[in-house]
């Protein structure tokens, strides 16, 4: 190893996102010498989600996060919304003690991510945007020993790969496989605005709180994925999330089911009288655990997205709390190896171990057979309409009369396209995958 | 009511800082072979892509949104794709 002169800085952290940020935040406040590299000419400008941001990880790190970042509603109420084409069937949950701790709160990105680099400035990282990584910067064994930009190459005893779900970081030395369409999603949306007092009236919640929804079925013509409609201050944010080999594969526009949904019936109402504001996509991971693969090689480790750190199980999206609790993980195995001054494989690997034993590894494992869960096209199609069969046989009150619940249901069941075979073995997965 | 007026009037709500140089090339005999003007067309949300009257594949990389969906399904060999240049392209107000 070349002498301490030799580097231009401990860490190099590629992206700030809530990962990266994160990790640079944890590693300057620990007095190492880090830079965090961004694309954008501003944290957040590339940056785009649905914008649940389940919030207990973030204020580990940030105690006082609520009161001082961009947050825009704290969520009291999830409703999921199986959405047919006539009919839909919803679970409405609506909890105040989701209010006290505060669970989660809504964010616009262009908005948080700034709050969250200033926040590692502050710590003492130096923040470098407008730059773009190309590459990183490998010696003669294949180690990572800093990252190229264009001309400029920084080096480092430590790259921290936060660079998101493209992370070209990750694919550049073969370190990971590029996604397979079936481990992504391509999610398109709109921030539409609309009066505080009009939000707060069409989602029936109080001045400061918000709502959020899943939509599941018709709203994406049946391809795998879902739609979200979530509150924020004086916006709504939704959209669609679509999993590109069921697009490919149905060969139907995103733009188109965009519009589809926009216009729905059961989403329409909701949007009344608003503007969009901002038009945008971006993908998400969706291939769960099965995607991680290697989180460390020689000099270099990988957090949040870069490192497939998302879990959809059909009635949330969470990526944000993963990439600050990945970031908050690998940086304390960063410190350990700087501290050590031995930043090989050997002492980055610990990284991948740390991260299983840690709640973001753990979730990612009880949440492992999700993603084979909702690829099931059934999903998507046969049980919303099933579910509001059975209820229509419930409520539809025509004079005949009536029959318990249960044998409506079954009757229902053995009407449908849908083979009792499947209801039932579709049933034990959910109950096993989510 | 702005809300269904089309990809093109919602893109205009996006702020763009344009590079000279395209970050997004298409190999025109790859494309044809392996048809994928058709699903590139389908897929990009910001309608990026076209089909020319010649078959060939147009791309309209200032509109690109940067999501990275066109390279994940592309068939092999038939797109070159990278993010812009540092400080160029999209830059999301909202997100
Ligand atoms: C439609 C949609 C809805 C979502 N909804 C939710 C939700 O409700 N709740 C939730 O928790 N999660 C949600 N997610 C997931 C969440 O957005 C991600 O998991 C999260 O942003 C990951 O954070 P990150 O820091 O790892 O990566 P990112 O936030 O993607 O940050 C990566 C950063 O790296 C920069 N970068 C990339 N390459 C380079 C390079 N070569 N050089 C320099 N900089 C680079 C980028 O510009 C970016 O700033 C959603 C995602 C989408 C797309
Ligand atoms: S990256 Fe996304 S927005 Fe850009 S051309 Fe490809 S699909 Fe379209």
């Amino acid at each position: 190893m070349s002498g301490q002169d030799s580097y231009d800085f401990d860490v190099a952290v590629v992206g700030a996102g809530p990962a990266g940020s994160v990790a640079a935040h944890q590693l300057a406040g620990a007095g190492h010498d880090v830079v965090l590299i961004e694309r954008g000419s501003e944290p957040g400008s590339k940056n785009l989600s649905g914008g649940v941001l389940y919030g207990r990880a973030l204020e580990a790190v940030f105690p006082d996060y609520l009161d001082d970042a961009p947050v825009e509603r704290r969520i009291t109420r999830n409703v999921v919304t199986f959405l047919n084409r006539g009919s839909r069937v919803a679970i409405d949950y609506s909890d105040d003690r989701l209010a006290d701790p505060t669970n989660a709160v809504t964010v616009l990105r262009a908005k948080l991510d700034p709050w969250l680099a200033g926040r590692a400035e502050e710590a003492g990282a130096m923040l470098m945007p407008g730059v773009r990584v190309d590459a990183p910067l490998l010696d003669g064994s294949s180690r990572v020993i800093g990252v190229k930009a264009g001309e400029d190459e920084l080096r480092t005893r430590v790259v921290v790969a936060a660079d998101g779900v493209n992370s070209f970081l990750a694919r550049a030395a073969g370190f990971r496989p590029a996604p397979e369409p079936h481990q992504l999603a391509v999610g398109v949306k709109a921030v539409v605005d609309l009066p505080a007092a009009t939000i707060e009236e069409r989602f029936g919640v109080a001045p400061g709180l918000g709502a959020a929804h899943a939509i599941v079925g018709d709203c994406t013509l049946g391809i795998g994925g879902g739609g979200f409609l979530y509150t924020n201050r004086e916006s709504l944010s939704l959209g669609v999330v679509l999993r590109l080999d069921d697009l490919v594969k149905r060969g139907l526009e995103s733009t188109e089911v965009f519009e589809h949904f926009l216009a729905h019936p059961g989403v329409a109402p909701f949007l009344e009288g608003g503007e969009v504001s901002e038009y945008g996509c971006h993908l998400v991971a969706e291939g769960g655990q099965a995607m991680m693969g290697r989180l460390a090689v020689d000099g270099m480790v990988l957090v949040g997205d870069a490192a497939g750190l998302t879990i959809n199980s059909g009635l949330t999206v969470r990526g944000m709390d993963l990439a600050v609790g990945s970031g908050s993980v690998a940086a304390t195995v960063v410190h350990d190896a700087l501290e050590a001054g031995d930043t090989s494989l050997a002492a980055l690997g610990r990284y991948e171990q740390a991260l299983r034993d840690s709640w973001v590894g753990q979730d990612m494992a009880t949440y492992a057979k999700a993603p084979a869960f909702l690829e099931e096209p059934r999903m998507y199609d046969g049980y919303g309409t099933l579910l509001a069969d059975v209820l229509h046989g419930v409520f539809d009150l025509d004079t005949r009369p009536r029959r318990r619940l249960w044998r409506t249901a079954l009757d229902t069941v053995r009407h449908s396209p849908l083979r009792t075979r499947d209801l039932v073995s579709d049933v034990w997965k959910g109950v096993r995958s989510l | 009511m702005k809300l269904r007026a089309g990809v093109r009037d919602r893109l205009s709500t996006v702020r763009f800082v344009t590079d000279d140089e395209s970050h997004i090339e298409v190999n025109q005999e790859v494309a044809k072979a392996t048809g994928a003007a058709a699903i590139l067309v389908a897929v990009c949300p910001a309608k990026v892509y076209s089909i020319r009257p010649d078959g060939s594949v147009g791309c309209e990389f200032a509109a690109c949104l940067e999501c990275g969906t066109c390279l994940a399904v592309a068939p092999e060999g038939s797109l070159t794709w990278h993010y812009p240049r540092g400080g160029f392209g999209v830059e999301y107000r909202q997100g």
